[in-house]
């Protein structure tokens, strides 16, 4: 509970949450709070599970202990019916953008709409075209997700996320693989939606510099604890090695360069596969049960 | 020892992949009355599974009456009885080589696409993204195309059965020179409406059930990689042609095993 910050005005709460995937401890009893009309970025090296915490939050994913509650209702303990009414005032936004292959950009940004209201088509024209005009993309209402660009189709699934006027969006590595005139375009687009529309933005990133500028509280994951959180200029003066290596990008420091293994020179002077020829009348037995083993 | 653990590991494995597939299918079935009142969704699939598979169907169908009208001329002619032709195509088709060999195509051409298709969703994350809006993956995307599969596999077999009759006819009459009227009057005197006709519909609900099942479950099942959906979808034809063969057999001998 020590690095938990007490806000009475938390959206959302992730209290002691634990999870695993397989042996490996992904989060051990961390807790963070999101503030209501607040950008909260959640920063950490790759594998951290930040994308994890998301599915976590939306309730696709159970946590093996704590609790994460949004807007005082605990995710984990909703019914289906009641899950899917929270989830209609949650957007969020897929890495790839996810969006319908089979619709242009028009029908995806209606589809929520078209799913959830009774609304006139005439009205949801109307309220897509107001989205679309939002991200900048209403001239391309009728492409398909095929011919956009990465940067364009995560604009488009913004629109959609926003389709609905929720209360809050998580925003799943919205800057990765962009060209700096789409990251640019993204980054503004977040900061003003957050302000305009009064959301909550949960941002997972670990593109440091984009994600600073726009926070307005940061934490960031390691070895499944928060090593670090705090404003970005409080983070950037953190005396924490685990945030100044990941705020610096330093190769190696407490994240390690090199994946666990054993001994370097060991490793090459007693592989038993090392020389093994490409093709063999059979494989040997160690190689079988390790097959076995596999698929066990 | 370590082949019993292999045995013991692989048999778990398939048992809670059965109860896997169970669930999906109650959830499936659950999510049909969702389809019928959106029928919109119902006709896009039809087209996509049923209607596309069209051409696939016919064609095969026509060769393989073809064959059967060759070979059955050539046997039937050794006993004097080249004039039954009609009824032993119409027969072989209708109770078998139709629900069977159009249940196989389909397997091929639309089951394999089926599984395709919802793996590539879940592997871009598609799926997730519906649920995320509050849309239930299973209603809008699954059972519709389970329902286009299940209702297209019986119009799709009995398309290559009447196909294939004709072919049969082509070759019987056409160019080996057995009559006509006898082709068509033999098999109507001889092929039975219950028996026969009913029967192999039967078989074709039954496989167009199992094969829309497989299809879809490993597609949602599949491992959300290029190599998963790749595993998915040979799987799907594989097992599909397993279950449609076995299930063929313990159908025949349930309907035709007193005659």
């Amino acid at each position: 509970m020590d690095n938990l910050i007490l806000t009475q005005d938390s959206l959302v709460s992730v209290h002691n949450l634990t999870f695993s995937r397989g042996e490996k401890k992904i989060f051990d009893d961390i807790s963070l709070e999101f503030e209501r009309g607040k950008i909260t970025a959640i920063m950490g090296p790759s594998g951290t599970g930040k994308t994890t915490l998301l599915k976590i939050i939306g309730g696709q994913l159970y946590p093996e202990k704590g609790s994460v509650t949004i807007n005082g209702r605990d995710v984990h303990h909703l019914k289906r019916e009641d899950l899917y009414i929270l989830r209609k005032r949650m957007g969020m936004l897929f890495q790839s953008g996810a969006l319908l292959t089979d619709m242009n950009v028009f029908d995806n940004v209606a589809y929520p709409v078209r799913e959830h209201t009774n609304l006139p088509e005439s009205m949801i024209r109307s309220l897509v075209l107001m989205k679309l005009e939002a991200v900048g993309l209403r001239g391309a209402r009728d492409l398909m997700p095929n011919e956009l660009s990465g940067g364009m189709a995560r604009r488009v699934a913004l629109a959609r996320a926003i389709a609905l006027d929720p209360m809050m969006i998580m925003y799943d590595e919205p800057f990765t693989g962009q060209d700096p005139i789409s990251m640019g375009a993204l980054v503004l687009l977040i900061k003003s939606l957050n302000t305009t529309l009064g959301l909550t933005s949960i941002i997972v990133s670990h593109d440091v510099h984009e994600t600073a500028a726009i926070a307005d509280y940061i934490y960031v994951l390691a070895g499944g604890k928060v090593v670090g959180q705090g404003t970005p200029q409080e983070i950037q003066e953190s005396s924490s090695e685990w945030v100044q290596q990941f705020m610096n990008g330093a190769a190696d420091g407490p994240v390690h360069f090199h994946y666990p293994a054993k001994e370097y020179m060991d490793d090459l002077l007693h592989s038993e596969k090392a020389f093994k020829p490409l093709f063999t009348r059979q494989r040997p037995l160690s190689d079988r049960k390790a097959k076995r083993k596999r698929y066990s | 020892m370590e082949f019993f653990r292999y045995l013991g590991a692989s048999t778990r494995t398939s048992f809670t992949k059965l109860g896997r597939a169970s669930f999906f299918l109650i959830s499936i079935l659950s999510g049909i009355s969702s389809v019928i009142v959106r029928p919109r969704l119902l006709l896009k699939q039809l087209h996509s599974v049923g209607v596309l598979s069209f051409l696939i169907i016919t064609i095969s169908g026509l060769f393989v009456g073809m064959v059967l009208g060759l070979q059955g001329f050539y046997i039937l002619s050794r006993f004097g009885a080249e004039e039954t032709l009609g009824v032993m195509v119409a027969a072989s088709l209708v109770r078998e080589l139709g629900p069977v060999v159009a249940a196989l195509l389909f397997a091929g051409r639309a089951g394999s696409a089926l599984t395709a298709e919802i793996g590539l969703m879940k592997a871009t994350e598609q799926l997730s993204g519906m649920e995320m809006m509050a849309i239930d993956p299973i209603k809008r995307i699954i059972s519709p195309r389970f329902l286009a599969g299940f209702l297209s596999m019986p119009l799709l077999a009995a398309l290559f059965s009447a196909v294939g009759i004709i072919g049969g006819q082509m070759v019987g009459s056409g160019l080996l020179g057995v009559d006509d009227g006898a082709y068509w009057s033999q098999m109507r005197a001889n092929l039975d409406f219950q028996g026969d006709i009913i029967n192999g519909v039967i078989k074709s609900v039954v496989f167009g059930f199992v094969t829309s099942w497989i299809a879809l479950f490993e597609g949602y099942d599949a491992i959300p990689t290029a190599e998963g959906v790749s595993r998915a979808t040979t799987r799907t034809v594989v097992n599909s042609a397993f279950s449609i063969l076995g299930l063929d057999f313990i159908l025949t001998a349930l309907m035709f095993g007193d005659n």
